[in-house]
């Protein structure tokens, strides 16, 4: 307020003023005054946008609970089917009925006709409860039958609503369970293909955009055949119980494009129960356990040995134990006198696997190995993939001792793929849990060996398998179909130290020999000598044994047909 | 104007606050657009065979109250005080007519049927009260002989009486607002204010002691849970409230997009009072700023006006007719967010209601014809302000 105003009676002064001064006047202090005014109306209208402000704030809130609830269980994921449209993996619909309680208008009215529909409502004091509070949301009764649905939609009660949920449902239950992975409460995929899918598809970008694809998802279809996974899990089971072992690992692959016909890892999970998948024992061994394989590793260094030009397979080796300062490389099947390369293989000759990578040389080994992918993490869609364990300097021991599959760790998968490689002409594909046309596996393979080579690492199999003087893969052999492979029988470390009870054991086998199609990896973790059977826990018995039960049951349904003629050899023992 | 002269229409483009006459124009034509939005959902609730009656009804009006906005912004001050005074008489003689003759509405006599239109006289009288009081006090300021305050006092307690026999809290409120500010800005000395302000807050202590829903309103309000009293059964102007609310949150920034909104089916008097919440929930907070914005704009540039003008008349007008749109936005908009205890309140421009339409567009044709530049009279400087010698100048 100006001073002129409050000091005294303005009326008797105004009179004494001059006009045009008490206009000035009056002018300055009503200007004071709209200033007042102003002030007045700058709080009002900050007040509004305040609180437009924080309205915009709290509105972010205010529909989360609903929208959480949406987006939990109406995330449609694709169906998952095997290479032959088996599903594996499915969506279950159905519908729940949730209320938005704040906006009901009256709860004895909404109680009384949902109880028309849902008998068992009228007595349930919880849904009254429920439905007088004022929070935003709460489920009323999940899984509706469709009929009730109906019903209720009918009723056209005030807020009440229903929403699509939507469950994962694995019909095969743990059949394929470590391919297929789970998914969290959300519907949302977190491990195996699952999890592969959501992120190939961007449905993880998608979701977080808020928006949620419902209809038209083009089911994914796996390079798995659902018939095949479950012999080999079957198969891996049986022999899992029938040599005690801790776990078990079966493998098929398609040589010719590095697709995944069957991978299994038991003792394994139920994907309908995605807890059983975080216990330690149930881990997927085949991609994301690395082991010492031991002596299958002498396929890839007969492979390396040929491959180089520097050996033949008639060369001759001295398999005498060979030393390096105090430790010394012992002899498995010990014969005494040199062995010819194929001699090595049949009988597993460590010492003599290991004077052939020293004859070719560290350095080539290790570029060998590094081509094969032996040393790195497997390229694939699956995301649970180990890195292989590789001694970080090159020295002759390690050459050695990685000549027959020791002081290197990789996964079945590694050897599994890079098997295939030496008997398929030479090709390393990636493997591939998805479909994968012969057009699509010429782009992607790369020459590892030359296809000679890939001949006789082919000789070498069958040889193993069918005439090897040891027996050693003979469990394998199946009538009518020429099997051939490669055993494997490694000692486990254990506190630094190879412990000769604990032993892991494999056999890597591809049919039919002549023409390969399919390659089989199995592998028994820690397996005991059977009782009352045959001999000591060797891979020859227990691990080839399983792998030919398993192609005594696939090759049939995979259209490999019996042959009974006599088989020659692929190349001539030059 | 007898003539449309081409250079009437020039020298009024160049002296004219084209802010304004903008701001005008979006809020008519927002209105109009924002119809579509809430009346279809009460025209179809209320049974009407035209779920488009509302909006066609409301195009009519804008029709009309274009024309009205653009004739009486050309006005000089002198014009705008007698159309004033004509407004004024009309609006008078309905206002007397309305309690005998009027409809009987939700308790209320506001609207009289003349020529077949339903017309709302409180809404007229507002701004040509306003107007009238501003030159009444600005005339006792200028010539002691015209007992001015006097009879601007005596209108004021005379139209205020008049529209509580209806009753109409609202618009007596907003009145008393309006005149209360040319009251305050007219230089009337500061025991006369604090005596009017006595008689407002007594006024509403009686409103609050003796009319049972003010009664009612305000306690809510004050339990702060508007709409859902202790278990109590939801109330209708509560639920209001709470439905306004929730539509503001269901909005969000964005809104929910045109024609998505909710609140407008559960919400008996959205195409009116609760306008700004259908805006809220379809167009979003944003575009509620944007309308409070333009809201608040008319009012500052107005007031900057006013504190520029020196005719105390054209002064006191502007902020009059200022104060009657900015309180009334401010109290819709207030009202939606809650800020306020519910109050039936349209929403200038934006609500559905041809009077409200029609005297608001004379409203905004007034002040746009008071706010033009025009040739002042004097320019003050500090020469004439040190003449009454020996006497300090005031200080300011």
């Amino acid at each position: 307020m100006t001073t002129a105003t409050i000091d005294g009676a303005p009326e008797e002064r105004t009179g004494a003023e001059h006009p045009e001064v008490r206009a000035a006047r009056t002018q300055s202090e009503s200007r004071g005054r709209i200033l007042v005014a102003g002030l007045g109306f700058a709080g009002i209208y900050a007040a509004i946008v305040l609180r437009l402000i924080g309205l915009g704030m709290a509105s972010d809130d205010h529909t989360a609970a609903l929208d959480s609830a949406r987006a939990q269980i109406s995330t449609a994921r694709p169906d998952i089917v095997d290479r032959n449209g088996e599903v594996l993996a499915t969506d279950v619909k159905s519908s729940s009925l949730y209320a938005e309680p704040k906006r009901i208008l009256d709860v004895d009215e909404a109680v009384e006709a949902l109880a028309s529909v849902i008998p068992e409502m009228r007595g349930d004091d919880s849904v009254r409860r429920k439905l007088a509070s004022k929070t935003g949301f709460v489920w009323l009764r999940r899984e509706l039958k469709p009929e009730q649905r109906a019903k209720i939609f009918r009723l056209g009660i005030p807020g009440i609503g229903f929403m699509d949920e939507n469950r994962r449902f694995y019909p095969g239950g743990a059949t394929a369970g470590h391919v297929l992975g789970t998914v969290n409460v959300d519907n949302q995929g977190i491990s195996g293909i699952e999890k592969t899918i959501d992120q190939d598809m961007g449905l993880v970008e998608l979701r977080n955009l808020g928006i949620v694809p419902d209809r038209g998802i083009e089911p994914r279809r796996l390079s798995i055949d659902l018939r095949v996974q479950h012999v080999v899990r079957d198969e891996m089971l049986e022999a899992m119980a029938r040599f005690r072992a801790v776990a078990a690992v079966g493998i098929v692959l398609d040589v010719r494009t590095g697709e995944v016909v069957a991978m299994t890892s038991v003792p394994d999970f139920d994907p309908n129960h995605p807890e059983q998948a975080l216990e330690k024992q149930n881990m997927n061994r085949a991609t994301a356990g690395v082991y010492e394989m031991g002596s299958v590793f002498k396929t890839f260094n007969s492979g390396l040995a040929l491959d180089s030009g520097k050996v033949k397979l008639t060369d001759t080796f001295d398999v005498t134990p060979l030393q390096f300062g105090s430790q010394r490389i012992g002899e498995f099947h010990s014969k005494g006198h040199p062995l010819s390369v194929t001699e090595i293989f049949l009988y597993s000759s460590n010492n003599g696997s290991a004077r052939m990578a020293l004859r070719v040389g560290s350095q080539a080994q290790r570029a060998f190995f590094e081509r094969l992918g032996l040393l790195k993490r497997i390229d694939t869609e699956l995301p649970e993939v180990a890195a292989p364990l590789v001694p970080k300097g090159l020295s002759d021991v390690s050459t050695a001792t990685m000549a027959f599959g020791h002081g290197i760790s990789v996964t079945p998968m590694h050897t599994a793929i890079a098997g295939a490689a030496m008997i398929n002409g030479g090709r390393l594909m990636p493997p591939t849990f998805f479909p994968r046309t012969p057009e699509e596996a010429d782009r992607l393979a790369v020459q590892v060996i030359r296809p000679e080579t890939s001949d006789k690492m082919r000789y070498l199999f069958l040889q193993n398998a069918t005439s090897g003087t040891g027996g050693s893969g003979s469990k394998a052999a199946v009538p009518g179909y020429r099997v051939g492979g490669k055993t494997g029988t490694a000692e486990k470390i254990e506190h630094g130290h190879y412990n000769a009870g604990k032993r892991f054991n494999s056999f890597l086998a591809a049919f039919p020999m002549d023409d390969p199609r399919y390659l089989v990896l199995t592998v028994l973790d820690e397996p005991k000598a059977e009782a009352g059977g045959e001999g000591p826990a060797t891979a020859g018995l227990n691990a080839a044994s399983a792998a030919g039960g398993i192609i005594r049951r696939i090759a049939p349904m995979l259209g490999v047909m019996p042959r009974y003629d006599q088989p020659r050899p692929a190349v001539a023992s030059n | 104007m007898n003539r449309t002269d081409r250079s009437i229409f020039a020298s009024w483009w160049w002296t004219v606050d084209r802010t304004l006459v903008a701001a005008s124009l979006i809020l008519l034509v927002g209105g109009l657009v924002l119809s579509f939005a809430a009346s279809p959902a009460v025209a179809e609730r209320i049974g009407a065979s035209d779920s488009f009656y509302f909006v066609k009804r409301h195009a009519v009006f804008f029709v009309m109250a274009l024309p009205i906005l653009f004739t009486v912004s050309f006005f000089s001050p002198r014009m705008v005080r007698r159309s004033a005074l004509v407004v004024f008489a009309g609006a008078i003689v309905l206002l007397v007519a309305v309690l005998f003759f009027g409809q009987e509405v939700k308790g209320a006599r506001r609207w009289i049927t003349l020529l077949g239109f339903s017309i709302q006289p409180s809404e007229f009288v507002k701004p040509a009260f306003i107007i009238l009081s501003a030159w009444l006090f600005a005339e006792q300021q200028r010539r002691h002989d015209l007992p001015g305050n006097i009879l601007a006092i005596l209108g004021f307690i005379g139209v205020e009486a008049l529209l509580i026999a209806q009753p109409d809290i609202g618009q007596t409120i907003l009145t008393g607002a309006a005149w209360g500010a040319v009251f305050f800005v007219a230089g009337m000395p500061m025991w006369w204010i604090l005596g009017l302000g006595g008689i407002g807050v007594g006024g509403g202590w009686a409103a609050y002691t003796f009319v049972p829903h003010v009664h009612a309103r305000i306690n809510r309000f004050l339990a702060h849970d508007a709409g859902r009293g202790h278990g109590g059964p939801m109330t209708a102007d509560g639920y209001q409230a709470q439905q306004a609310h929730d539509s503001f949150l269901n909005g969000g920034w964005f809104g929910r997009g045109p024609g998505e909104g909710t609140v407008k089916r559960l919400l008996p008097d959205s195409h009116t009072d609760y306008i700004f919440a259908v805006v809220g929930e379809e167009f979003g907070l944003l575009v509620c700023a944007l309308l409070a914005g333009i809201f608040g704009w008319i009012v500052f540039r107005g007031l900057s006006h006013a504190t520029r003008e020196e005719d105390p008349f054209i002064r006191y007008a502007i902020v009059g007719l200022v104060v009657l749109v900015g309180v009334q936005s401010g109290i819709n908009m207030a009202v939606n967010l809650q800020l306020m205890p519910a109050k039936g309140m349209t929403l200038p421009f934006i609500s559905y209601g041809g009077s409200s339409l029609l005297a608001i567009a004379f409203e905004m044709g007034c002040l746009i014809a008071l706010t033009r530049r025009r040739p002042q009279a004097t320019r003050f400087s500090a020469p004439i302000q040190i003449e009454p010698a020996g006497e300090p100048a005031p200080a300011e």
